[in-house]
């Protein structure tokens, strides 16, 4: 059933949204949280066959017993700090009870009343450059359930499914959620706050190395709690909870839906139902999942198999001082260092290619210059191929690219058949430029011979030449190049020509 | 009987090392028995067909020169709680018949490491929810000193294997008294370590702040021998104390040397002599008490006010963890499954859970999830969180003024089979004197304290502060080498009924 929507702007004349997120992380760690069957969310190992990433734990078997993984434990005080919370000096595991057949234990290892990190802030930047303060509520840590796969019925979901298929590689892999407060006054910027926060927890992740954090691969996933309140008044509607939310584009996209969604069964008279929804990217629509309620009863208790989580404050202090620049302050770093403009850096920022950029300058280029190839010519081959630009060339090819150009040696177009020449993985650019004899002619015999030749070729134009009318040697310049089959440097021929003509 | 399997462990090991005896004859012999009193007993749900050829391989091994732990080559019955590659583990269940697990508990690789030989696995009430063995469901086991009693709970099986001599030795696993109690009530020994002293990682978990795995002996010797075979840190139990632990051999030893008791303190628990003790029981305690004050022991009364608690402490704790731990019985990936075609999921966990749990896993079940339950978890497990506080501060307080308590073990002689089965608080409150070493996570151990009137052994419970497991061995010797010095030799053995259990019983 197709939902009645509201006209966006006309909602949020209409009503203030009311957001909550719940992002978990997926640590990369080489094995996983409780158990040392290697992670499949660690790069090594994420291709791995179903059900081979497995210990006894993972499958829940009798006597098996959770140990604690000091370096995912590490990695999530080091999130915590990077998110400005308070790192617990005693936290605790915690069991939530609940029956379902991707989780091995029937209860999932989290943290409940004594998360390991509390009451933080993460600063996010929307795209007009105003820096918004998003404050964090808590992060835990917990382990991943497995991962069931429906076939049979039309959905791929459970209902109308003949039956399912369990991988339990995912259980047990380490996850860090976090949960921010309630955040209000987003008004029409709330579906961009979205996109904005779960970019910087992005960053972050990525900044610190703890997560490969591919929303595709769901090494980062959003849960978007959303409602609306009339115009005016403070207190919060019914809200919603969607999940499945894998891209940037679809937080974005799934906020402004329910919004629309919510303000028009509002409008109705109607009410909103508590409930979890499923975006789906296809359609561009949520769907109701499963009703949620606050007496949802998951029996929390003490997680007696093991002892609270005491870091000390010397671990705690030096993975304060090992902290990464916060995203957003790096950004406003680099595009000052740089001397970008507001839209040149959003361009390379929106590209998810600051880092790259950042490499290719370090590496020998010039800001413009690295600007200039990433967002041009490497983003066109990367737009019409449907991957990342970072992952055709290297930082390093790119700078030695630009070199070429500064020094005389390629000019544009031939910089551009160079750099197609290390996309298709035949080496370097200067390893290009010698297999595919690309070298701008440097040899002033040749051009001059070359250029006698079109002048004699059409002595109309050297006769204007020689009338001062010095554009019309835009022809001779046009057939010299032709004849050097665009391996010249065209501001060197126009010298020649002018000073061949006044001979 | 002077035979082979009259032996204690320790006498066992000398023999072995003298090559007087060699393990294939000593587990020939305990594998005959078993065969033998079996039909009596029931004290094993699953005999090990590969015992006797690891008993060659050690005996192999000694041939060779090779030098071998002074335990290699002793048989020893394992508790089925425990996991054992290759070998079924069931847990007293249904649910899990014929599960073979891929892999040993730490406590069972540790036998392995140090060459013990397994026997096979023994019969307890299911998942450890018991005090008689009578919620087995493969059937009870029965007491070798009176084949119409219980053996004790929930490790029935281990006791009783080591009171009918099938095997000299045994695991057991101690939530609230399932190694101490049978002990007491068959006449053997049984410890229950400091709580993370040995490894839980292969025990399938009844409740896992209470359990503790330990030895089942008929000598203080031998479980002191055991302890130190299976104790230390293990990396697999996050809840394992990382700490370097004593030889409990050694102290046994030491304890039996000369039994001299001069300037130690003991201290009687008030609030476990009184009320629901026997007759026959307290007589026994009072001989206890002046064979100790004759060693030279000073014994002084001490209060645990708290104590009175701990039963129903013990019986919100214990249910609200085990309905967790049970969870994972779902039949989706091992065990029993129940199910008809075109069923959910969630029925087929339903009907897997229905027929494989027997009625007292799910009165605990239900009892737990109730506990843990919004709205009532501070009432119930929070307040008995409280009680567990306090039991810890009673007994703080009793280890600045005494050093050990002592009580008797259970509360009565073995009753009968089928006595209390209808009535679970009965059942429950059987547990009085040994729940709070659990609940405190202090050691605890049971040794023989001679017998009632009725002809049926008791057992002299001494308790010890966290980590001082040590001195449990220590004095339990003293007083064990005291008191079998008025029976002439282990208790166990002055069974005038062994002889008979291979005849299918005196009954």
């Amino acid at each position: 059933m197709k939902d009645k929507l509201m006209d966006f702007d006309k909602a949020l004349e209409l009503f203030d949204p009311v957001l909550g997120f719940e992002v978990h992380v997926e640590l990369n760690t080489r094995t996983k949280m409780f158990s040392a069957s290697p992670n499949p969310a660690n790069p090594e190992f994420e291709d791995a066959a179903p059900n081979t990433l497995i210990t006894p734990l993972d499958l829940g078997l009798p006597g098996s017993m959770p140990v604690p993984n000091r370096a995912a434990v590490r990695s999530a005080i080091s999130l915590g700090l990077a998110l400005g919370c308070e790192i617990a000096e005693s936290s605790r595991f915690a069991r939530k009870n609940y029956y379902y057949p991707d989780l091995p234990k029937n209860y999932q290892i989290s943290q409940f009343d004594e998360p390991i990190a509390f009451d933080g802030s993460v600063q996010i930047e929307l795209s007009d450059g105003r820096l918004i303060d998003i404050p964090i509520e808590r992060a835990h840590i917990e382990e991943d359930a497995g991962k069931l796969t429906h076939v049979g019925g039309s959905t791929g979901r459970i209902q109308g499914a003949e039956y399912s298929m369990v991988d339990y590689n995912r259980a047990g892999v380490p996850l860090v959620e976090i949960v921010t407060r309630t955040i209000v006054g987003a008004g029409v910027d709330a579906p961009e706050y979205a996109k904005a926060y779960v970019a910087t927890i992005r960053d972050i992740v990525r900044g610190l190395g703890i997560s490969e954090a591919k929303m595709e691969r769901g090494n980062l996933r959003c849960d978007a709690n959303i409602s609306l309140m009339p115009k005016g008044s403070t207190t919060f509607g019914t809200r919603t909870e969607t999940k499945n939310v894998n891209s940037l584009r679809s937080a974005e996209r799934a906020i402004r839906y329910e919004i629309q969604r919510q303000a028009q069964i509002l409008a109705d008279g109607g009410t909103i139902k508590q409930e979890t929804r499923h975006w789906h990217e296809d359609t561009g629509r949520t769907s109701a999942g499963r009703p949620k309620s606050d007496a949802d009863d998951y029996r929390y208790f003490p997680e007696p198999d093991m002892l609270p989580l005491t870091p000390a404050r010397e671990l705690v202090e030096e993975l304060r001082a090992q902290l990464p620049e916060q995203p957003v302050a790096r950004r406003r770093r680099l595009k000052e260092e740089w001397g970008f403009t507001d839209l040149e850096f959003q361009d390379i920022a929106n590209g998810g290619l600051v880092d790259t950029v950042e490499q290719t300058i370090a590496a020998g280029a010039t800001p413009a210059s690295a600007r200039k190839w990433w967002t041009g010519e490497l983003s066109r081959v990367a737009n019409e191929r449907g991957v990342d630009a970072s992952t055709l060339v290297s930082a390093e090819h790119v700078a030695e690219l630009t070199k070429l150009i500064d020094e005389g040696t390629l000019n544009d177009r031939l910089a551009r058949e160079a750099l197609a020449g290390v996309i298709e993985g035949e080496g370097s650019p200067s390893e290009v430029v010698d297999k595919r004899e690309l070298a701008v002619v440097s040899d002033d015999g040749a051009l001059i011979a070359a250029v006698d030749e079109a002048l004699a070729a059409q002595p109309d134009v050297l006769q204007k030449i020689r009338d001062g009318k010095v554009q019309a040697a835009g022809a001779v310049i046009g057939a010299v190049m032709k004849a050097m089959r665009g391996q010249a440097d065209a501001g060197r021929v126009r010298e020649i020509v002018l000073a061949r003509a006044s001979n | 009987m002077t035979s082979i399997i009259s032996l204690s462990a320790a006498e066992l090991s000398e023999k072995l090392a003298s090559r007087e005896v060699s393990s294939e004859e000593a587990t020939k012999a305990h594998l005959e028995r078993i065969e033998a009193v079996e039909g009596s007993i029931n004290a094993f749900l699953h005999v090990n067909d590969e015992a006797l050829a690891a008993a060659k391989q050690i005996d192999e091994r000694r041939a060779a020169g090779e030098q071998l732990h002074e335990l290699a080559g002793v048989p020893i019955a394992i508790k089925d709680v425990l996991t054992t590659k290759g070998m079924p583990s069931t847990s007293g269940s249904r649910m899990l018949e014929g599960w073979v697990p891929p892999y040993d508990a730490t406590v069972v690789a540790r036998l392995k490491q140090a060459g013990l030989i397994a026997l096979g696995k023994t019969n307890m009430d299911e998942f450890a929810m018991g005090s008689s063995t009578e919620h087995s469901a493969f059937g009870p086991t029965k007491n070798p000193w009176d084949l119409n009693r219980i053996p004790g709970g929930s490790g029935g099986g281990s006791a009783a294997a080591v009171a009918a001599l099938e095997a000299p030795i045994a695991l057991g696993s101690d939530t609230g008294g399932s190694i101490r109690q049978p002990a007491a009530v068959t006449g053997t020994v049984g410890v229950k370590p400091t709580y993370g002293g040995v490894s839980r990682y292969g025990a399938i978990a009844l409740a896992s702040s209470l359990d503790q795995v330990g030895p089942v002996s008929r000598t203080v010797l031998d479980a002191a021998l055991v302890h130190d075979v299976i104790g230390g840190h293990d990396p697999h139990d996050a809840t394992s104390l990382e700490r370097e632990w004593p030889s409990f051999a050694a102290a046994a030893r030491e304890g039996a040397d000369g039994a001299d008791l001069t300037g130690v303190r003991f201290g009687v628990v008030k609030e476990l002599d009184a009320d629901g003790i026997s007759a026959d029981v307290q007589a026994r305690f009072k001989d206890a008490v002046a064979v100790i004050e004759a060693a030279g022991g000073e014994v002084t009364e001490i209060s645990a006010p708290s104590f009175k608690y701990a039963v129903a402490a013990y019986y919100l704790i214990l249910p609200a963890e085990a309905s967790s731990n049970l969870a994972r019985f779902d039949s989706v990936r091992y065990g029993l499954r129940v199910e008809e075609p075109g069923q959910t999921v969630e029925q087929v966990m339903a009907a897997s859970r229905e027929a494989g749990f027997g009625p007292e896993v799910k009165r605990r079940i239900i009892l737990g999830t109730y506990a843990l339950s919004a709205g009532y978890y501070d009432a119930y497990y929070g307040s008995a969180q409280k009680v567990r506080t306090l039991i810890q501060r009673d007994l703080e307080e009793a280890f600045q003024k005494v050093d050990v308590l002592i009580s008797p073990a259970a509360p009565t002689t073995a009753f009968k089979l089928g006595e209390k089965i209808d009535d679970p608080l009965a059942m429950y409150v059987n547990d009085i004197t040994t729940i709070p070493a659990n609940l405190a996570g202090t050691p605890g151990m049971s040794i023989p304290m001679g017998l009632g009137a009725d002809g049926l052994p008791t057992g002299l419970q001494l308790m010890a502060p966290m980590f001082e497991d040590e001195r449990l061995y220590r004095f339990g010797a003293a007083i064990e080498s005291r008191l079998n010095g008025g029976w002439a030799g282990p208790l166990a053995l002055q069974n005038s009924r062994l002889e008979a259990l291979s005849d299918g019983g005196a009954r």
